[in-house]
């Protein structure tokens, strides 16, 4: 159904402000998502383009990465970050709205290992010669790095496993060096195992690290922007939290 | 401001870059010397997987270092352990990633100076070895200088395979460019600044110093 041929109708005025309608109101937006929530951002994405008809685009990175670029005048309209501290800091120094700011997800952490039965019993086996190397990310870029690192100083392994460390740039990069063996073992997210019952994996308690908070907020380019303002109010959502929740995250915080 | 994790970072990339230029010009002379020698498609398909580095994304060498030095691979079997987050792996991968630099300018130095000096040297009764040594080495030694400079410079400024199959490990794989990499993310432009600019100086002396000495080196001979 084109406009020309409605318009030969003699419902050109009335078709054309329809249409012109519709097209203000599909309209398109880029989000900053931090690595760990890359096959959750994905979901929700289709789920939100069913619903609104707005287009959204996802570029992936560890927070620190997205946040620098964010500084430099990326064109993001939306910050999903795996912290709060750089949401807030984007807020403070005039890159983004803080009174959007709000807790999307709770992450938790997961030792992981391909090698079925290895790391089931605790992270004792990280000390022994079966492991040589142990993948964090990048603990000053990526929060969940950093969860690390405060967790295996919590376990009181710190020394044992400093010269075992191998870092990945983002979470999704140490998740890979785990997958294909090069690491025996990972601390990785939850979120990224949904799906999967390969290899063995250990809960970090919770109580081992600070909990992994992480926040949205809208971005200054993106204000105005109706499909930014519509994904975030999609992620505040129903249908997004089933999804959240399914990834293993907690909601909100 | 220059600390001590920069300072690591240099020590260990001279370290790799040296051993690699070290390790190419032992494997790369002959090879050129091979390759310079005639024509054949068997050479002809090692001139092209020689160069192939050049225009392959560094991901791409990264992805299959990666593979190639997992616990199930051959590589692994053969040397009884991992290659993977180590200065040995790192040391492979910029072997593979700066062969053309060196390969090239030897084996167009070699393949300049034609076949007639190790003629003469024959007719003369020299041993072909010999003759490499005496005869083909030194007129080739401009090639060799610019592959051996060529071949530091471009490991020095080696990232993506490095990013790929490090895990920047300090002292062991975390090379400069992965440390400038580390500070660019975490906003610490200051310190990003002092080894990035070391590193635009570096690159700028290695160049002009290339420059020159092949036009004197040029301009010395007859």
């Amino acid at each position: 159904m084109t406009f020309h041929r409605l318009a030969s109708l003699g419902a050109g005025p009335l078709l054309a402000a329809l249409l012109l309608g519709t097209a203000a109101s599909a309209a398109e937006t880029t989000v900053a998502v931090a690595a760990n929530f890359t096959a959750a951002a994905q979901e929700i994405g289709t789920a939100f383009e069913a619903e609104t008809g707005h287009q959204v685009t996802f570029s992936f990175g560890s927070t620190g990465q997205l946040f620098t670029q964010i500084s430099q005048g990326a064109p993001f309209d939306v910050f999903l970050a795996a912290d709060q501290a750089r949401p807030e800091k984007a807020g403070a120094d005039g890159l983004a709205d803080p009174a959007t700011r709000f807790t999307y997800a709770t992450g938790k952490l997961v030792l992981w290992s391909a090698t079925p039965g290895l790391v089931d019993a605790g992270p004792e086996v990280l000390e022994t010669g079966a492991v040589t190397h142990v993948a964090i990310a990048n603990p000053s870029a990526a929060p969940y790095g950093a969860a690390a690192v405060e967790a295996i100083a919590a376990l009181g392994m710190e020394e044992a496993l400093a010269p075992k460390l191998v870092e990945g740039q983002s979470i999704s990069q140490t998740y890979q060096f785990a997958v294909t063996g090069n690491a025996e073992a990972g601390f990785v997210a939850l979120a990224q195992l949904a799906g999967q019952d390969d290899g063995s994996a250990w809960m970090v308690p919770e109580d081992l690290y600070a909990p992994i908070r992480q926040d949205a907020v809208l971005l200054s380019r993106g204000e105005g922007n109706e499909a930014a303002e519509a994904f975030l109010a999609f992620l505040k959502g129903p249908a997004a939290q089933e999804i959240i929740e399914e990834y293993g995250y907690g909601f909100g915080g | 401001m220059f600390d001590a994790t920069m300072m690591q970072a240099v020590i260990l990339t001279l370290k790799l870059a040296g051993a690699t230029t070290v390790l190419l010009l032992l494997v790369g002379t002959p090879l050129a010397w091979w390759l310079s020698r005639g024509r054949g498609i068997l050479r002809d398909v090692a001139a092209t997987l020689v160069s192939l580095p050049i225009v392959l994304p560094p991901t791409v060498l990264g992805f299959y270092l990666l593979l190639a030095m997992g616990p199930q691979s051959p590589l692994t079997a053969l040397l009884g352990r991992s290659l993977a987050f180590s200065f040995e792996g790192l040391l492979l991968g910029s072997v593979i990633y700066s062969l053309p630099f060196v390969v090239n300018p030897i084996r167009n130095a070699f393949e300049a100076m034609g076949s007639r000096p190790m003629e003469v040297a024959a007719t003369l009764r020299a041993h072909p070895l010999d003759a490499f040594v005496t005869v083909a080495l030194p007129l080739a030694s401009p090639g060799i200088l610019t592959g051996a400079i060529l071949g530091f410079a471009h490991t020095v400024g080696e990232f993506g395979v490095v990013l790929m199959i490090g895990g920047a490990i300090p002292g062991k794989t975390k090379v400069i460019s992965i440390t400038i990499f580390d500070y660019v993310e975490t906003l610490d432009w200051a310190r990003a600044h002092i080894l990035a600019g070391g590193m635009l100086a570096f690159s700028f002396a290695v160049i002009l110093a290339m420059t020159l000495i092949e036009r004197r080196l040029s301009g010395a001979r007859p």
